[in-house]
């Protein structure tokens, strides 16, 4: 056994998870924050602890802008009666809310988050077959909505898993089916690969040498995350919350963070398929890193990447109203699918004439 | 630690797969259809332990990932008590054995061709490309046989639920 | 009036203007609430809820109370229409039985021992007033109730009375007949 990469995995597996899970409570935060200004409100602008008055000037900025916010949502979360109603079925009511969280993170294994710091990669796992372990993972997610929804024993989370598990394979082929083309271009499923094939300038980044395969994975990843404008299983306005009605406390809180942890790893994958990654196509960024501070550069260029794109997906929530669920079948079946088979048979022809 | 994981993955293997079948706590069909998904992941596991993660990630993708969940959606939506209530089918029965006898057969004729120390075909280690290639050149029968297949099992699919909308 | 569905083309059907004009409408809010500082409460109340009170409307629905006549006198009757129709179950009444209290005014048989409003399953919806043949209970104006434990917010008989004081509408049976004739008539007059 090899220590040092055991102690180096663990260190970036520590590392990943904390900030991811800071990612998860302050998405929460801005998509607050977003909507409350897109709705004429001004956000959580309470939450003060005791020290924030020390912070000399910013304190009660901080205050304002909600930045001590997740910290009460937490302390809530935790505080909150943890409520089991008699008539659910406990080992599935139990299981269901770690199932629904933990396929998004196991997604960030593979993500290359970075270049270089030193000798070490900055990714936690170069599988080769990175993006099927992605994919692999991903529909996992789906059992935990479907257990929730059968646990619950009643009939609103019940309608919620049955939509969602449908909805939820069915986007899985779109957006399978949608990536291959970028696969086909790059020649290898690993991720870093990936990233290396979008060097070089602007225009090589797939979002612009495939769109059609970036807006049918965009729309699919949305509907794989359960964000509106396909968020069928929750819908609150019909489903009174769908799978998770029967949920409190911090049970509710892993499903509702689980749904931000999907939204960032989907978020990755898009940065890191189609945005190029850590790269960027000036002054040399594009090639991995040789000193400390190029390293760390890069990561915050996939951070601030991926901030990006997590705001966008934040604001489409608020700008578009919920599709009817014929309507959502009706696209992922009969639209998307033929498009993204349409695009690899496309790619495919061109790759081969130009090989020729 | 390989070795251990091994035995740790195998045993993991049975144990869901004989609970899928024979649960002594519940005869409830989700709680066997969440079982053979966790023997499909301890699978997977095995895989792995093979080096061969592309079939470990087709087998989590594809099997613990869409095909269990269709299995899943259509238990839910069927009348579970009645499925709690039946015992013995004889039709079932039947098929059961012959298709374990099958597999038995198969799994023996493998065992006994393999030999003890090599580590069998190579290229189908790990690499999806050589993988690929192997599929698209020595194995194309048999894989275009098993698409053939495929598409006609949905077919069948199809025949049966448009009769019964007329 | 029939509105005619125009077939959609392609840009419509590819969602593009729908899309285009969503992101105009939340980008000018968006802008209008962060940059300029505008928001829905800053202009209409002059400020936010807790220091700014808000006014409640006309026909608000709060929370139900019960409400006393014009001689103080409880106006329930105990006839427990409202316990039966209430949807969450939230209303629970004891009657006086067969040795209990008689009611405290002329006109009434019996007024209930024991009256209790469980503010936590509430969902204010009005049907106790509307099913109320005594119009003794009203959804008055109170919305933010609130309590440090589950006992603290099932409010009993004479919290409710407290809360709800004498009702302003106390000649029950010409209202009534006002009522119907105002339904009977169309046009509807305008009171
Ligand atoms: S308002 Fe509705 S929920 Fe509340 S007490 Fe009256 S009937 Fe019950
Ligand atoms: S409040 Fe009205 S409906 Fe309810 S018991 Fe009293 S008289 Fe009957």
């Amino acid at each position: 056994m090899d220590w040092q990469f055991l102690a180096f995995s663990l260190a970036k597996i520590l590392v990943v998870f904390a900030v991811v899970m800071t990612m998860v409570a302050y998405a929460v935060l801005v998509e607050r924050k977003v909507s409350a200004f897109i709705q004429d409100r001004v956000g959580p602008n309470r939450a003060n602890p005791f020290f924030a008055r020390y912070i000399p000037y910013l304190g009660m900025k901080l205050v304002r802008w909600g930045i001590f916010q997740p910290m009460a949502d937490a302390l809530k979360a935790i505080l909150k009666e943890d409520y089991t109603p008699a008539h659910v079925r406990k080992v599935y009511f139990w299981i269901a809310p770690a199932l629904a969280m933990v396929p998004a993170l196991l997604t960030l294994a593979v993500i290359p988050f970075g270049s270089q710091l030193g000798a070490q990669k900055m990714v936690i796992a170069d599988l080769d077959v990175g993006v099927l372990y992605t994919f692999g993972i991903v529909s996992l997610g789906v059992y935990g909505i479907v257990l929730a929804g059968y646990a619950a024993n009643s009939k609103y989370p019940f309608l919620g898993g049955i939509r969602s598990s449908a909805q939820m394979i069915s986007y899985e082929i779109a957006m399978g089916l949608s990536v291959i083309p970028v696969f086909l271009l790059v020649g290898s499923l690993n991720l870093s690969d990936v990233i290396g094939a979008q060097s070089g300038s602007l225009l090589a980044w797939h979002v612009f040498k495939q769109p059609v395969a970036f807006f049918v994975f965009l729309v699919a990843a949305f509907a794989e995350t359960n964000r509106l404008p396909f968020d069928l299983p929750e819908a609150e306005t019909e489903l009174v919350g769908g799978y998770h009605t029967e949920y409190s406390s911090m049970k509710f809180a892993l499903f509702f963070l689980g749904e931000y942890a999907a939204m960032i790893s989907v978020s990755a994958m898009m940065v890191t398929l189609f945005f190029g990654g850590w790269t960027l196509p000036f002054l040399g960024l594009d090639q991995p890193a040789q000193s400390l501070w190029v390293g760390l550069l890069h990561i915050l260029i996939f951070f601030l990447k991926l901030c990006v794109l997590l705001v966008g997906i934040i604001w489409v929530r608020w700008m578009l109203p919920r599709f009817r669920y014929d309507q959502l079948m009706d696209l992922g079946w009969r639209r998307f699918i033929p498009v993204a088979l349409a695009n690899i048979v496309v790619t495919a022809g061109v790759l081969a004439m130009m090989h020729r | 630690m390989t070795d251990l994981l091994f035995v740790l993955f195998s045993a993991l293997a049975l144990l869901c797969g004989f609970l899928t079948v024979a649960n002594p706590f519940t005869r409830s069909p989700v709680a066997s259809a969440l079982f053979l998904v966790l023997t499909m992941v301890w699978l997977a596991g095995l895989f792995v332990l093979l080096h061969a993660f592309f079939i470990a990630a087709v087998q989590i993708l594809v099997y613990a990932g869409a095909v269990m969940v269709l299995f899943l959606f259509v238990i839910m939506l069927l009348d579970l008590r009645e499925e709690e209530r039946r015992r013995w089918n004889r039709f079932g029965v039947a098929a059961g054995l012959i298709s374990v006898l099958g597999l038995l057969g198969i799994t023996a004729v493998t065992l006994l061709r393999a030999t003890p120390d090599g580590t069998g075909d190579a290229q189908l280690e790990g690499a999806t490309h050589a993988l690929g290639l192997m599929l698209f050149r020595q194995y194309l029968l048999p894989f275009e046989i098993v698409s053939v297949l495929l598409l006609v099992a949905m077919l069948g699919v199809i025949l049966l639920s448009k009769r019964e909308l007329k | 009036m029939i509105v005619e569905r125009k077939p959609l083309n392609l840009a419509e059907r590819l969602y593009i203007p729908a899309v285009a004009n969503g992101f105009k409408v939340t980008w000018r809010h968006f802008k209008r609430t962060l940059f300029e500082g505008r928001t829905a409460a800053g202009d209409t109340a002059g400020g936010f809820h807790p220091e700014v009170p808000w006014r409640v409307g006309e026909g608000y629905r709060g929370a139900p109370y019960l409400v006393r006549d014009q001689d103080g006198a409880t106006k329930c009757v105990s006839c427990q229409l409202c316990e039966f129709v209430c949807p969450p179950k939230a209303i629970r009444i004891t009657p006086p039985g067969p040795d209990g209290a008689p009611a405290d005014r002329r006109n009434a048989e019996k007024m209930p021992r024991e009256f209790e409003i469980n503010m936590l399953r509430c969902i204010f919806c009005g049907y106790c007033q509307e099913v109320c043949p005594e119009e003794a209970i009203f959804l008055q104006r109170d919305y933010s109730l609130s309590g440090t434990s589950r006992a603290e917010m099932i409010y009993d008989k004479e919290k409710l009375l407290a809360l709800g004081g004498a009702h302003a509408g106390l000649r029950k049976w010409k209202q009534k007949e006002d009522e119907a004739r105002a339904q009977e008539a169309f046009p509807p007059a305008a009171s």
